[in-house]
């Protein structure tokens, strides 16, 4: 029987060349097969082990898919309304200034319903990081329209393409707080490939070192697929992010 | 040796939050409060005690600040008043499901709306009934002078803590901006962080140590039957709270033929208005609840024993004689009266109310 087989038997000790990082709890991830989220996830918690300040570090979480992500991070962490984790991450920032403190959210809640919290946060320089997972689209109440959706991109309720008269423009919220002076580094990167994944964990590497190093506010975006949103299989979700998402949504450092 | 000083009721409150140790405030301006928030940044508490004030972007901002301190286990406050404390609904739901200590202050003025900047007392409801969704109750405590806005901040903490439940402080926009003599509490320290993650390490996420399990804030359960029991947890400590935490105060509720029920400056107005009853012969008491919740009840059914009515007199269309009715339970006559939108009833004017409204007859006999 496959199952009484134990990992151990798989991985030969000598030839184990990844594992998981303590800092990820055992508990299995709630997002779809093919989601970013979960990398993401992963570097974050990879970064803050490898630099040893689990005792110190809050994270905070949104309201969206990633609202449980307090079940599969190992730190103390605190669930924020929709919206407001700039706000809160203030709050414990505030109170406790030499703690680190992170926020991860989504589109719908950094770059709509708390668009005021993001940027605010942002000009008052809050010596926090922001994670920032942008797929374009409302992944935990069925693929709503996002304010990151593209023009013409089909969601549940922009059934027939977002149609900018109607709806707007998608919003480049990182390279709106990247013009505020309170921000000290702005980055957009991806996760869909190898190499990618490589230079966000880099990129969110920087970002709590500029929190350590007290120079104000960090923002990593990255540009995620949501496969099961965009219905989509996850390898064709990751194609059209790479056709699609990155000429709008350019990858690189911003600020 | 005591230190009395005479200030505003708004200027009573922020200086005994220094003095408790109140660790962080967030707050936005809005009439009729906003020297509570201009008293703490002229105070330079930052220097006096560590303590941190910041100005946030708005009313929502500040009470998620609030959220997000106060989950860290610190002293955390804000304050408003009634279109600020709407705004503030949302994460003050937040607090109660997620059973955060903290304080907010209500300076109340007169809505629906943007309403007027003149003071009321009709946030009542919103304060006592819920305000935010869900099945939740806060502590709410009303003040009717300007020693009683700077007593009741450390009180307020101490109950917060005790219960690990948000406390509401109801004024209004009289309270706030009179000027009274305060004899003023004295200086309390600040725990230290080392000590805040020491006392709370049961639940506050001060970062996960290695001696510990990780400590996860949330009011989010998708599972409905441990959704149910967060519901019967939160309901059993609101009955412990019930049971313990009851205050008020009788003025001559033990003699008296009527009284009055009146909570903050309608209290104050209807002292006045027992004195004037006095010289005209008659024999007036007031009930004042200070804890409007957990109300007090018992004593009102009581006192109902052996009255020939009450008069609920509020700065609004009639919201607390509603819990009053249900205290008394039919047992003698309860009447309201009411003046709204910003306008304060004078002392005569309510004694001719309870005149009318409960002692009727020619003599009122």
């Amino acid at each position: 029987m496959a199952n009484n087989i134990t990992p151990e038997e798989i991985i030969k000790k000598g030839k184990l060349v990844f594992s998981k990082t303590a800092l990820m709890t055992d508990k299995v991830l709630s997002y779809c097969p093919g989601c970013g989220h979960g990398v993401v996830h992963r570097l974050t918690m990879e970064v803050i082990e490898e630099m040893g300040i689990q005792d110190k570090t809050i994270g905070v979480a949104p309201v969206g898919c990633s609202v449980l992500a307090y079940e599969f991070m190992n730190i103390d962490m605190q669930q924020a309304p929709h919206g407001r984790a700039p706000a809160v991450a203030t709050g414990i920032k505030r109170a406790f200034p030499d703690k680190f403190v992170f926020t991860y959210q989504g589109d719908g809640d950094l770059a709509a319903i708390g668009t005021s919290e993001t940027i605010h946060a942002c000009n008052r320089a809050e010596n926090i990081v922001i994670i920032f997972v942008n797929n374009g689209i409302y992944g935990m109440t069925g693929g709503q329209m996002a304010p990151t959706t593209l023009e013409g991109m089909k969601s549940s309720t922009s059934p027939y393409g977002r149609d900018i008269e109607m709806m707007g423009h998608p919003i480049k919220i990182t390279e709106m707080v990247a013009g505020l002076p309170g921000v000290c580094f702005a980055t957009r990167q991806a996760v869909h490939k190898p190499g990618l994944v490589r230079k966000t964990k880099k990129a969110i590497r920087k970002a709590f070192e500029n929190q350590r190093d007290k120079k104000g506010t960090s923002i990593v975006e990255v540009v995620s697929n949501c496969n099961s949103g965009w219905k989509m299989t996850p390898v064709k979700s990751n194609e059209w992010l790479e056709e699609n998402m990155l000429s709008f949504f350019p990858l690189g450092d911003i600020k | 040796m005591n230190e009395v000083k005479l200030m505003k009721g708004n200027e009573a409150i922020a200086e005994a939050a220094i003095r408790a140790g109140v660790d962080v405030y967030f707050g936005y301006p809005i009439t009729p409060q906003s020297e509570i928030i201009e008293h703490l940044m002229l105070e330079k508490p930052h220097e006096r005690t560590g303590m941190v004030v910041l100005q946030a972007e708005s009313e929502i901002a500040a009470i998620n600040m609030v959220y997000g301190a106060a989950a860290c286990g610190k002293m955390a406050m804000t304050s408003s008043s009634s279109p600020g404390i709407s705004l503030k609904m949302e994460g003050i739901s937040y607090i109660a499901a997620s059973e955060l200590p903290c304080l907010i202050v209500n300076v109340v003025r007169g809505g629906p709306g943007l309403g007027t900047i003149q003071p009321s007392q009709s946030d009542y409801f919103q304060a006592v009934k819920g305000g935010g969704h869900g099945d939740y109750r806060l502590i709410v405590l009303a003040p009717s002078t300007v020693q009683e806005m700077a007593d009741f901040v450390e009180l307020s903490f101490e109950l917060a803590f005790k219960y690990r439940n948000p406390v509401m402080i109801l004024s209004d926009g009289i309270i706030g901006q009179m000027m009274e003599k305060v004899v003023l509490p004295p200086q309390r320290q600040r725990l230290s962080d080392e000590e805040v993650e020491r006392r709370y390490k049961s639940w506050a996420t001060t970062g996960k140590t290695a001696d510990r399990e990780r400590n996860i804030i949330t009011s989010l359960e998708l599972k409905p039957e441990r959704q149910e029991q967060h519901n019967i947890n939160l309901q059993d400590k609101y009955k412990k709270i019930s049971e313990n935490e009851i205050r008020y105060e009788e003025f001559n509720c033990e003699d008296a033929d009527y009284i009055f029920v009146a909570f903050g400056s309608s209290a104050r107005i209807c002292q006045k208005a027992i004195l004037i009853g006095k010289e005209e012969g008659y024999n007036l008491g007031l009930l004042r609840p200070i804890s409007l919740w957990p109300f007090p009840s018992n004593i009102i059914n009581e006192i109902a024993d052996r009255v020939g009515g009450m008069l609920v007199v509020e700065m609004n269309a009639g919201q607390m004689v509603e819990d009053v009715l249900l205290a008394v339970n039919g047992k003698v006559k309860v009447k309201h009266f009411g003046r709204f939108g910003g306008m304060i009833p004078s002392p005569r004017e309510v004694f001719i109310a309870i005149k009318q409204k409960i002692i009727g007859g020619k003599n009122g006999k």
